[in-house]
């Protein structure tokens, strides 16, 4: 039994495998060498195809404004996420239910009916083709929001309420209560925010187009469409892409399962 | 996005007494949720408003402000028969990308069996997928397919088929889509389901297994239908995400406008949102984007409401 399971789950693994390994071994190879039929697999181990990606984008520079991007949105919604969730899920205000349910209706609404009047405040504010056009609007999340108020709901109350009655004003709270044990739900929303704004494709491609202003994915897809057919240059420049981010993965691993897992039950 | 329906907006706790508002508390309160309230209210909530407003205007070749136009941008989006195709494409991808549900499940329950080894290890490999950037993933996919020099296509010849040219051929450009969304959100799906099944109290299975149930009868009599409030949230969430599908038809179809329209296939892989890029960031015509993405607004609201509908048929709850 437990055989023909491993044989399934071996079967399904290569298959998941195999078009990262594929990927690998063409970035390794001569253009003419990919052009061969039938294919062979061991490359000829062209390292050169990697320092081509650095030549046809400016690589460091998009690098560099990826992870500005992706550090400041995430800092950014723990923060502020974690400063709202904490209000809903312990403070009693009027109209909390109601600006609550105004937080949650927007996770309801596809992006696309936000992006062009978003373009348009970019643009106004004169902020395309710059930093903060990338990060702005990613500050303010309400996913983070929801997804920190379920953790904190579900932490004892007495808590906090000891350190209210020695006085602590909310936001001494926040800082020396609930951010401290709140760290894994906290850390969990980090991981997600920062894979999906690595990955985040329409937005960055919308707002910056001037290349030395473009995230990563919106560069490698510009590479792709001046050297279309450079297959083991643009499987460098792809995997130089997802790297770093699949290392966040393999590090964080188990906090990351943790938050989809978070996002998906009850 | 993928919480939506699990949402229950909590009752503020209710006081023993009838105590009057405290205004330094309140106070307190607005005070933490104005920097994500103000945000989202700026860049989120005002935006919809006004892209449900831009719907029925147009803006001059050369900006300018928007003139009302009334009904005429949703008019033309219904004699236009791109804006058909890409919705008809769109449906598709969705319903055929719904088969990734089942093929989760069936992993979910077999990553599940007690005392399985290397569960880890599979997970992270099922998952790469899920974290790699997008773009990359259809560049892979890409090559993968090529019709000449693809491996796809070379392991096919080896058992002596023929394989096509995968994206550029209008027949299966559309499955080559399905297939590679499908592999992307597995991860996903099989980390919410196995979640799921661990919620499953294992006496159910102990006692199936005395009654003399195999694993196959186990798995339909007990882990599907314990299993569905969840099989139903998955189904729900990947909908919604297949009706946006953007990035993979961006990279597949040739990136820039001019180089994906000399794609033979193009039109069998335009989808919905594709069509809104085009029309509002690339022909720089924001009223008709608008009413394009207020359509998607109704298609979404349309699936999802008669996937509630059709829930009570197959979702049990105990």
């Amino acid at each position: 039994m437990t055989k023909k399971i491993h044989f399934f789950l071996v079967i399904g693994a290569l298959g998941m495998i195999a078009p990262f390994v594929w990927q690998v071994l063409t970035s390794l190879k001569t253009l003419e060498h990919t052009a061969r039929v039938p294919p062979t697999i061991v490359p000829d181990w062209r390292w050169a195809n990697y320092s081509r990606v650095f030549e046809l984008i400016p690589f460091g520079q998009q690098f560099v404004n990826t992870v500005l991007m992706t550090a400041a949105r995430t800092i950014g919604q723990v923060l502020l996420c974690s400063l709202a969730a904490y209000a809903f899920a312990r403070l009693r205000f009027p109209g909390r239910t109601f600006l609550f349910g105004l937080f949650l209706s927007v996770l309801m609404v596809p992006p696309q009916l936000f992006i062009i009047p978003q373009y348009q405040i970019i643009a106004d504010l004169g902020w395309l083709n710059s930093l903060p056009a990338l990060i702005v609007p990613g500050l303010f999340s309400a996913f983070g929001t929801f997804l920190l108020r379920q953790f904190f709901l579900g932490l004892p109350v007495e808590l906090d309420e000891a350190a209210r009655l020695d006085g602590a004003n909310p936001l001494r709270i926040w800082w020396s209560v609930m951010v401290p044990l709140a760290r894994p739900g906290m850390v969990a929303l980090g991981i997600l925010t920062t894979i999906w704004s690595w990955n985040d494709f329409f937005w960055p491609l919308v707002v910056n187009n001037d290349p030395e202003k473009m995230t990563l994915s919106a560069g490698l897809a510009s590479m792709q469409g001046q050297f279309l057919t450079d297959y083991p240059v643009l499987m460098a420049g792809s995997l130089l892409a997802s790297l770093p981010v699949i290392v966040v993965f393999v590090l964080m691993q188990r906090q990351f399962v943790e938050g989809i897992a978070l996002t998906g039950t009850k | 996005m993928a919480v939506l329906e699990r949402v229950e907006v909590a009752a503020p706790p209710r006081p023993r007494r009838r105590d009057r508002i405290r205004w330094s508390e309140a106070l307190w309160g607005y005070a933490l949720i104005a920097p994500t309230g103000l945000g989202l209210l700026v860049f989120y909530l005002w935006p919809v408003l006004q892209t449900a407003y831009l719907s029925f205007t147009e803006t001059g070749p050369f900006g300018g402000p928007a003139t009302w136009t009334g009904l005429n941008n949703y008019r033309e989006l219904f004699s236009d028969g791109e804006f058909g195709r890409a919705t008809l494409n769109t449906i598709l991808y969705t319903v055929l990308g719904l088969l990734g549900v089942p093929i989760a499940v069936v992993f979910a329950a077999l990553l599940s069996r007690p005392g399985l080894r290397g569960v880890a290890v599979y997970r992270t490999i099922f998952f790469l997928p899920v974290v790699t950037t997008p773009v990359a993933i259809a560049m892979i996919w890409r090559w993968v397919y090529n019709g000449d020099f693809g491996i796809l296509n070379y392991l096919l010849s080896l058992v002596g088929i023929e394989g096509p040219h995968w994206v550029a051929d209008s027949r299966t450009a559309l499955i080559a889509l399905v297939i590679v969304g499908i592999w992307t959100g597995l991860g996903y799906n099989l980390v919410i389901f196995i979640a799921g099944v661990k919620g499953i109290p294992r006496q159910y299975y102990e006692a199936a297994e005395i009654d003399g149930a195999g694993p196959i009868q186990q798995f339909f009599r007990i882990t599907v239908p314990l299993l569905s409030p969840t099989i139903f949230f998955v189904s729900v969430v990947s909908v919604i995400g297949s009706l946006q599908l953007f990035d993979l038809v961006y990279v597949i179809a040739g990136g820039s406008n001019t180089a994906s329209r000399a794609n033979p296939a193009f039109d069998s892989m335009e989808t919905i949102v594709y069509l809104f890029y085009a029309q509002a960031f690339q022909q720089n015509d924001k009223g008709y984007g608008a009413a394009i993405a207020m359509m998607l607004l109704v298609l979404i609201v349309g699936l999802t409401a008669v996937q509630f509908r059709m829930q009570k048929r197959w979702v049990t709850y105990d």
